[in-house]
């Protein structure tokens, strides 16, 4: 595969097989609970929680009926003086001796979470992009201290960030929008996209830019027309991140949003069903929420990996 | 820089869109905020009369009861106007009366000739008063609660069971008239086979991040002699909170959780506690009476199959049982508070409360509760006029979350984690409370 | 270690040659700074804006943010801490107390006791993930077939929500119907009633250790496999020159020169788990008792279930002072060690 590496050591076939093993079964692994989330997430509320745990079983998508409506208890003798069942989650819910009354709020938090972490996403690497490069090509003064420092604000724990914000945000009316959770995942995002989108643009040489404005192009043609083409890979690799962080991210939507702008993560560990967690219904929600950064981690590995070894090695 | 611009402008043009699109409700809508659970589902049948006479909507925004304190105290100490109308915990009403959460009611009860002396007096007490004992009103009664037990009656009544207990204790196995008595009952349950399948003694309330051990150990503290402080003598808690009896009380707690719940039930409240009992995994069942209509219709374990009774008594033979419930406020921050007045108004109606009752609603009108009818019309009616009569509850002071948070740890560790004595752990608690006391300026 | 403005030529896992520049510090950079001189000339010559501006405009908007909503509200927050202020008692009047919040919470033995908990919890986290992480790395690095798919898949569990998953972990968890009790009962025979991962204080602190570790070992390996990557094979060559044996040469080279590489995963991990909140609060919430308690629940608790914001606010002061103080500690460490 490499034309550089090991090349004389290369690994004999023994070690290789034994590797390969020991990696396969930790991988497979890894992956029963991720299974087995997918899994519940096609059982019935009996199955999932019967004893011993059921591998085998027939699928139902009443979990998924069960994480987008919410339902209430009626005796038989009014169920059967309904009209006949519409859909297949109508009929299910009045086999519980349940009617749906109406849609749960997972569409509208689900929503939410595409806004603010797209949102956020969108101006951290825009910010963020446009800072680096100041940073790398232009003399800063202190630059290297702020750089830092502003890298270091991501080493403060979520919740005392969470403090001043929650006091601050109840003075701007700010509590429970959608903006102000963009402004804040924003400002979280834009310290880490400034510290690798700069390692970035520093790879690209200024020659080009330089022989751009020699040419007749302003500096800020220069940037559009020759810096941002070549910076595509660093940007996605910020974007990746920066999506990453704003998509899972709980503490400051648990502290800051009520209703109106929650996101899914504080929302899915509070679906119940008549006692305690649905299950079903909870895994219904959790492998609809993982699938669209399931689907980034596979699409966009390779930039994903270069973000992570890059910074890395940055730091 | 003309494309920069035009990708702020985008930019703005998305935020403004971003906010519009996930703020947007009709003004003339109300947003209820409660927890979810059962009797949630019946105020949402119960409001649609509401919304048939007034034309007014309703949204509701419930919360489960882990998350329900946290969230909805966060949202009114941000002056949110996510909630309209809130259902809130008893405890909750010195703070939010202080601090200005809720819209007094004074004026608009004596303008629409709603008189207190109509609803049951502890829950106007519980739910409605601050300063506790006194004619200032910042609800109305909407949901009357108390810690109760159910039991299987149907397990009670096999002869088997019947007999091997008798033979075991002496006596005939009953309803607990006391403490230890249910204790016996929930040991000889304990790891019992029964019908093909293990079953265990009690589920009790154990979990630690809201309320729920607190409220659990509570009803025995109570009963075995618990007082919070000298009644000459406000916040002067030595001795009370943690005398002998106390001390007794939480270790009988302790020894209930230890010998008597299923396993891994160390975090468990009224959702884990439903989830027990219909699953026919334990015998009792500790849980606020809301769990009752439910059960009672519940497919598995309802019908025949349940009993209720109130707390049984202490070894003084006092009895008292852990208030619940809560009443129904207008949130100060709401731009709709004319409508939500007119909500509580139509609320407030006997017809209503009559609906309300028969929909699941735990009614705190006297008018309905007093009905010579009543006892007889559900199975769990007369046992919950009874835990009323008993109740007591939490501090409601402004401070109520720090000394509940003291309570949930400091029952917390001892009871589950194992952690000390009894005596330490009051002894802790009594320390703890003066402190939240004195920073208040109270003593 | 080496020539310090070498950029080597290393491949990620997926096959795609990166440059990377192994030895760069904070000093280095700040070295290049002060070479680098901005072409004014240039810029005079050139009609539009002039760079200063330019440099005005594209790094003011990052810097106001970060003012707004960093910086300020962290001064805002050094100012309460030295106050009696509650954020749910709007009429109350705020008092100065000095110091006293800092003498109470260094006294306090709640505080000493979350501290540990998170102590607990932060070295064996790093203990495993760095075995069990380093040990991947090693092996991927065979470069077996398909070795790209597989740290695809591995990968997955860092992706996810710590929050999202953390919950699920807790079904998991249950005794009887939960799978993991299931399968160690299988596996041990002992009864899965007594497997009480989350009920029982000694198993529940490495009932977070075990989910953390799961989420995060594919991270250390990421960086471990960078650092693999990142030495040059010249010198394995001459090390079978030499006839040194594997295992010397996995003691001699492979470790020392990837050490750089598992110290800074080890920095990563650390500052992380220092600060963990949303696993651990939806698995455990800090019970049994206070047996998980990390610092950033009782945190959370003070701030936002008590409303003490002064006195959590200088509860996050310490925090941050702390994390800061070990990390900047830490980093002078590593660069003695890069530049061994």
């Amino acid at each position: 595969m490499s034309a550089a590496a090991h090349s004389v050591v290369e690994p004999s076939v023994t070690s290789k097989r034994v590797a390969a093993a020991l990696v396969v079964v930790y991988a497979v692994i890894s992956m029963i609970p991720l299974f087995w989330i997918f899994a519940t997430s096609f059982k019935t509320p009996p199955d999932s929680i019967a004893y011993p745990p059921k591998v085998l079983f027939t699928p139902s998508i009443e979990g998924y009926c069960n994480l987008f409506t919410t339902r209430t208890r009626q005796t038989p003798e009014y169920i059967n003086s309904l009209p006949p069942a519409t859909s297949f989650c109508d009929e299910t819910t009045r086999k519980r001796n349940m009617v749906i009354a109406g849609p749960s709020n997972f569409l509208p938090r689900f929503v939410n979470s595409l806004v603010i972490a797209f949102g956020s996403t969108f101006c951290a690497v825009f910010l963020g992009t446009l800072a680096a490069y100041g940073f790398s090509r232009f003399k800063v003064p202190l630059a290297d201290d702020l750089l830092f420092f502003i890298l270091s604000t991501r080493m403060m724990p979520p919740i005392a960030v969470a403090i001043p914000i929650y006091l601050m945000y109840r003075e701007l009316g700010l509590s429970d929008t959608a903006l102000g959770m963009i402004l804040l995942y924003t400002a979280v995002n834009v310290s880490l996209a400034v510290w690798l989108l700069k390692g970035f643009i520093d790879e690209i040489p200024r020659e080009y830019e330089e022989a751009a404005m020699i040419d007749g192009y302003t500096r800020l043609q220069a940037f559009r027309k020759v810096v941002l083409p070549q910076a595509t890979t660093g940007i996605a690799a910020t974007a990746i991140f920066c999506l990453i962080f704003a998509w899972n991210e709980y503490a400051f939507a648990s502290l800051l949003t009520s209703g109106t702008a929650q996101t899914a993560p504080p929302f899915i560990p509070t679906i119940i069903g008549e006692g305690g967690q649905d299950w079903p219904a909870v895994a219904a929600g959790t492998t609809v929420f993982l699938v669209p950064i399931l689907v980034f981690t596979i699409l966009l590995r390779k930039q994903l990996l270069r973000g992570i070894t890059f910074g890395a090695v940055r730091k | 820089m003309k494309s920069t611009l035009k990708v702020s402008l985008g930019l703005a043009a998305g935020l403004a869109a971003s906010t519009a699109m996930t703020g947007a409700s009709k003004a003339e809508d109300l947003t209820l905020c409660w927890a979810a659970w059962d009797p949630a589902n019946a105020l949402v049948e119960l409001s649609k009369d509401f919304t048939a006479q007034t034309g007014i909507g309703m949204k509701f925004e419930f919360v489960p009861w882990t998350n329900y304190a946290d969230r909805f105290l966060n949202e009114l100490n941000s002056k949110g106007k996510l909630c309209d109308l809130i259902i809130g915990d008893s405890q909750w009403i010195g703070g939010s009366a202080e601090n200005g959460h809720y819209v007094k009611l004074n004026d608009f009860f004596d303008k629409e000739g709603i008189k207190m002396s109509d609803f049951v007096d502890a829950t106007v007490v519980g739910y409605s008063e601050w300063p506790k004992n006194t004619p200032n009103y910042w609800s109305l009664p909407a949901f009357g609660d108390v810690v109760g037990w159910t039991y299987r009656k149907d397990w009670f009544a096999k002869p088997e069971i019947q007999a091997a207990f008798k033979e075991k204790y002496g006596r005939d196995l009953a309803v607990p008239a006391t403490f230890a008595e249910l204790k016996d009952i929930a040991e000889f349950f304990q790891n019992r086979e029964i019908d093909g399948k293990k079953v265990y003694g009690a589920s009790i309330y154990t979990e630690r991040g809201s309320e729920g051990v607190t409220m659990g150990v509570m009803d025995v503290l109570y009963s075995y002699g618990f007082k919070y402080d000298n009644p000459d003598k406000p916040y002067d808690m030595e001795g009370f909170v943690n005398s002998d009896k106390s001390v007794a009380g939480l270790e009988f707690y302790k020894s209930l959780y230890d010998c008597c719940t299923p396993p891994g039930a160390s975090n468990s409240y009224m959702g884990e506690g439903i989830d027990a009992f219909k699953s026919g995994q334990v015998a009792l069942h500790m849980n606020f009476a809301f769990t009752w209509p439910g059960l009672q219709k519940d497919e598995s374990v309802g019908g025949d199959k349940v009993g209720f009774f109130a707390n049984p008594a202490g070894p003084d033979g006092e009895k008292f049982a852990q208030l619940g419930g809560q009443g129904i406020s207008v949130v100060s921050y709401s731009d709709n508070q004319d409508a939500a007045l007119q909500y509580i108004k139509w609320f407030a109606t006997t017809d209503v409360q009559k609906k309300w009752w028969s929909l699941g609603g735990f009614s705190c009108l006297k008018a309905v509760v007093e009905d010579p009818t009543f006892e007889a019309s559900q199975p769990y009616a007369k046992t919950f006029l009874d835990s009323m009569a008993i109740v007591k509850d939490f501090w409601a002071e402004p401070s109520y979350a720090s000394l509940l948070q003291a309570s949930q740890k400091r029952f917390h560790d001892y009871v589950v984690a194992g952690q000390g004595t009894a005596k330490e752990a009051l002894d802790g608690l009594v320390a703890d409370w003066t402190e939240v006391f004195k920073d208040d300026g109270k003593i | 270690m080496r020539g310090a403005e070498t950029p080597e030529t290393m491949q990620d896992p997926s096959g795609k040659p990166v440059v990377t520049d192994t030895t760069s510090t904070i000093l280095d950079r700040a070295a290049e700074a002060a070479v680098r001189a901005t072409p004014d000339s240039l810029a005079t010559r050139v009609r539009g804006l002039s760079d200063k501006t330019v440099a005005w405009i594209f790094i003011a908007p990052t810097i106001l943010l970060l003012l707004a909503i960093n910086i300020f509200p962290l001064i805002w927050a050094i100012q309460l801490s030295f106050t009696n202020y509650r954020a749910n008692r709007p009429n109350e009047a705020v008092k100065n107390i000095g110091l006293s919040n800092y003498s109470r919470i260094l006294n306090d033995a709640d505080t000493w006791a979350a501290m540990q908990a998170t102590a607990h919890f932060v070295l064996w986290t790093i203990l495993l993930q760095t075995l069990i992480g380093f040990t991947l790395a090693y092996l991927i690095d065979r470069k077996f077939r398909g070795h790209a798919f597989w740290t695809t898949i591995i990968l997955v569990p860092m992706m996810l929500s710590p929050a999202v998953v953390g919950n699920f972990w807790r079904f998991l968890y249950e005794p009887q119907i939960g799978l993991f009790a299931y399968v160690i009962s299988f596996v041990t025979g002992i009864p899965p009633t007594e497997i009480l991962m989350l009920s029982s204080v000694k198993l529940a602190p490495w009932a977070i250790i075990i989910v953390d570790t799961w989420m995060w070992t594919p991270y250390v390996m990421l960086i471990c496999l960078a650092g693999l990557r990142s030495i040059p094979d010249y010198i394995y060559e001459a090390a079978e020159v030499d006839r040194a044996s594997n295992w010397r040469q996995f003691w001699s080279i492979t470790l020392p020169m990837a050490l750089p590489f598992i110290m800074l995963a080890v920095l990563f991990r650390g500052i992380e788990n220092f600060k963990m909140f949303d696993m651990v609060n939806l698995l455990t919430g800090g019970g049994p008792g206070s047996t998980t308690e990390v610092a950033s629940i009782t945190l959370k608790r003070e701030a936002f279930e008590k409303w003490r914001t002064g006195f959590s606010s200088a509860f996050a002061i310490i925090l941050f002072v702390a994390v800061f103080g070990l990390a900047n500690i830490y980093v002078k460490v590593l660069n003695r060690v890069k530049s061994r």
